[in-house]
């Protein structure tokens, strides 16, 4: 069977540092996986080495089958895995309608159109549009993006990544800092997001993941732990004590 | 009853609409021209920096490229223009202002792989060393440009061979006006495309534009080009307009100057470098002939103050004091609501 994201044995050193340890992931199409391990456990280095902002020092990357290891970060967006980010990295003075719209335009080839205006094509303005209504996002398209709630901008985020029409979507903690009043909306997104797109959730809260995963992958000092279907690795005794411990250490 | 997609669209589009105001800016420079003729020289020259400084804004102000070695293009242009004229190569001015933007467009794309690499210091260290490397080479290679000479003896022939030159400086003008005008257009047309959506984007945050699928490097390089374009069609503007092209157009004070006029006229909407250009050029008139020795230590303070009060959006100052009057009047108009 095809992978719809796969790493084979992939390593990662900064200088004599051994951050990722010859990880081996299966993610199956349409899997909603959860990557979960305790604080420091290389969980971000490893979302920087799938989506090409670090270079891994060896492995390989496939998605759908197709070797990605080599291909930067933009190429990979267009291939279809995308990605959410933790912290804020929206561009504050840009609308949602033209945040939408820039990812919108380079997904359908139209990005390095230089003579036609925004909003000319109606194939894309009913993509943005779509995008917009699917997050609750069409009666705040014209604010600034640094003026939304801090709700609405998390949604805005996981926009952004839909808007790319990922196969393969890799969701950085999509509620970290959300309010509790707005945390409900942020949820459902994450809830409602297209069956036929495979989801990678990278989080630390486990009430999110034990309702959300079919499947979690545990990643401890840059290796995998274990791996399996969320009752069994509750249950798993290395599981609770890695937890454990690092709540006894709290 | 409009669709979401409609609503979308329209909104989308506005920004790229004309507004009642760009009209009367444009309006007001014929209307210069035509009121001012014992002016013409000044105002080409105007004209002139603010294009050059429309070039820097493509860069600066939509892409985050800082640059302290834009005269480099402008140089390129100027000396590639004087030398078509100088030995008939290219005779239809016109036709050498295309041929002199491309040149320097060759130099920017050449040079655009050593710019966009690096942070801010780095750039700016580079763009400063190719437009010194290009001074000395100017300077070296004297059996071509003339040396600390310059060219001599340029003569342009009438432009479209209907308009000869004249010593008023007015052809000089109006052709200056509709290069500007045209090339202005143009870039307007480029930033509210998707392209140039997707620089601001890349100004903003590159690591995030590369995450929604956008080549980053690649559309720095188109821009870093087409900005070369535009200042080396200012700078063989410079060349047939004056009939002079000598080592300063490679000028360190130049590219500085450049910075200044952007910095005063606002980066990031195209007319601050037009908007730039006439205050710069009215501060060094009425300072000059003030304290002909001084008049740099008063644009230094007037940079002082700018920075201080436009300190939360100096790319902007421009709009601090019309937008504090319509503040105070819609507040004012609220409070007699009441």
């Amino acid at each position: 069977m095809t992978y719809a994201l796969q790493t084979i044995g992939l390593d990662k050193h900064f200088g004599g540092l051994h951050v990722t340890r010859n990880l081996s992931l299966n993610i199956a199409p349409g899997a909603r996986h959860a990557l979960i391990g305790p604080n420091g456990a290389g969980k971000t280095t490893v979302i920087n080495q799938l989506t090409g902002v670090l270079k891994s020092n060896s492995g390989r990357i496939l998605l759908e089958g197709e070797d990605i290891t080599a291909l930067p970060v933009h190429r990979r967006v267009l291939r279809g895995l995308s990605r959410t980010f933790q912290i804020n990295q929206l561009y504050a003075d840009l609308t949602p309608l033209e945040t939408i719209g820039l990812a919108v335009s380079e997904r359908s080839g139209h990005g390095h159109d230089w003579w036609r205006r925004m909003g000319t094509r109606s194939d894309i303005n009913d993509e943005i549009a779509e995008n917009l209504a699917r997050f609750k996002l069409l009666d705040v398209m014209n604010e600034p993006t640094g003026r939304l709630p801090y709700g609405k901008q998390r949604l805005l985020e996981i926009a952004v990544a839909i808007a790319t029409k990922p196969r393969v979507l890799l969701l950085d903690e999509p509620a970290a800092g959300v309010p509790e009043s707005e945390r409900h909306d942020i949820l459902a997104a994450v809830a409602n997001l297209p069956r036929d797109v495979t989801v990678l959730l990278i989080e630390h809260d486990m009430d999110l993941v034990f309702s959300f995963a079919d499947r979690i992958s545990v990643l401890v000092a840059g290796a995998l732990l274990t791996e399996g279907p969320p009752d069994e690795v509750a249950r798993d005794p290395q599981v609770k004590a890695v937890y454990l411990g690092e709540d006894a250490n709290v | 009853m409009t669709t979401p997609s409609e609503n979308v669209g329209y909104h989308a589009r506005r920004s790229a609409r004309w507004h009642w105001g760009e009209a009367a800016f444009w309006i007001a420079l014929v209307g210069c021209g035509l009121l001012f003729p014992s002016r013409y020289l000044i105002m080409t020259e105007i004209l002139r920096l603010g294009l050059f400084a429309l070039s820097l804004d493509l860069i600066l102000g939509y892409a985050g490229i800082v640059s302290l070695g834009h005269a480099a293009f402008f140089g390129v242009g100027a000396y590639c223009a004087g030398l078509m004229a100088l030995h008939g190569i290219v005779n239809e001015p016109l036709l050498a202002l295309v041929v002199a933007g491309l040149v320097a467009g060759v130099l920017g794309l050449a040079t655009s792989m050593l710019v966009i690499r690096g942070v801010d210091l780095t750039r700016l260290m580079v763009t400063l060393g190719i437009a010194l490397l290009l001074e000395a080479l100017a300077e070296r290679f004297s059996n071509i440009t003339g040396g600390t000479d310059g060219l001599q003896g340029i003569t342009m022939q009438p432009l479209l061979g209907l308009f000869e030159f004249d010593i008023f400086g007015k052809v000089g003008f109006w052709y200056t006006l509709a290069v500007l005008f045209v090339l202005f257009v143009l870039a307007r047309r480029i930033v509210h495309s998707p392209f140039g959506l997707s620089l601001r984007a890349i100004r903003n945050n590159p690591l995030r534009a590369a995450a929604v699928g956008i080549p980053v490097n690649a559309r720095l390089v188109a821009v870093y080009t087409l900005a070369a374009v535009y200042a080396g069609i200012a700078g063989a503007l410079f060349t047939q307009t004056t009939q002079l092209a000598s080592l300063d157009v490679f000028s360190f004070e130049r590219s500085a100057d450049l910075i200044l006029v952007l910095v005063l006229g606002g980066t990031g909407y195209l007319y601050g470098g037009l908007v730039g250009a006439v205050i710069f050029k009215i501060l060094q008139e009425t300072f000059s002939t003030l304290t002909p020795q001084y008049w740099l230590f008063w644009i230094g303070l007037v940079l002082v103050v700018i920075v201080m009060i436009g300190r939360e959006r100096l790319e902007r100052w421009v709009f601090f004091l019309p937008n504090l009057v319509m503040r105070t009047f819609r507040s004012a108009k609220a409070g007699g609501a009441k």
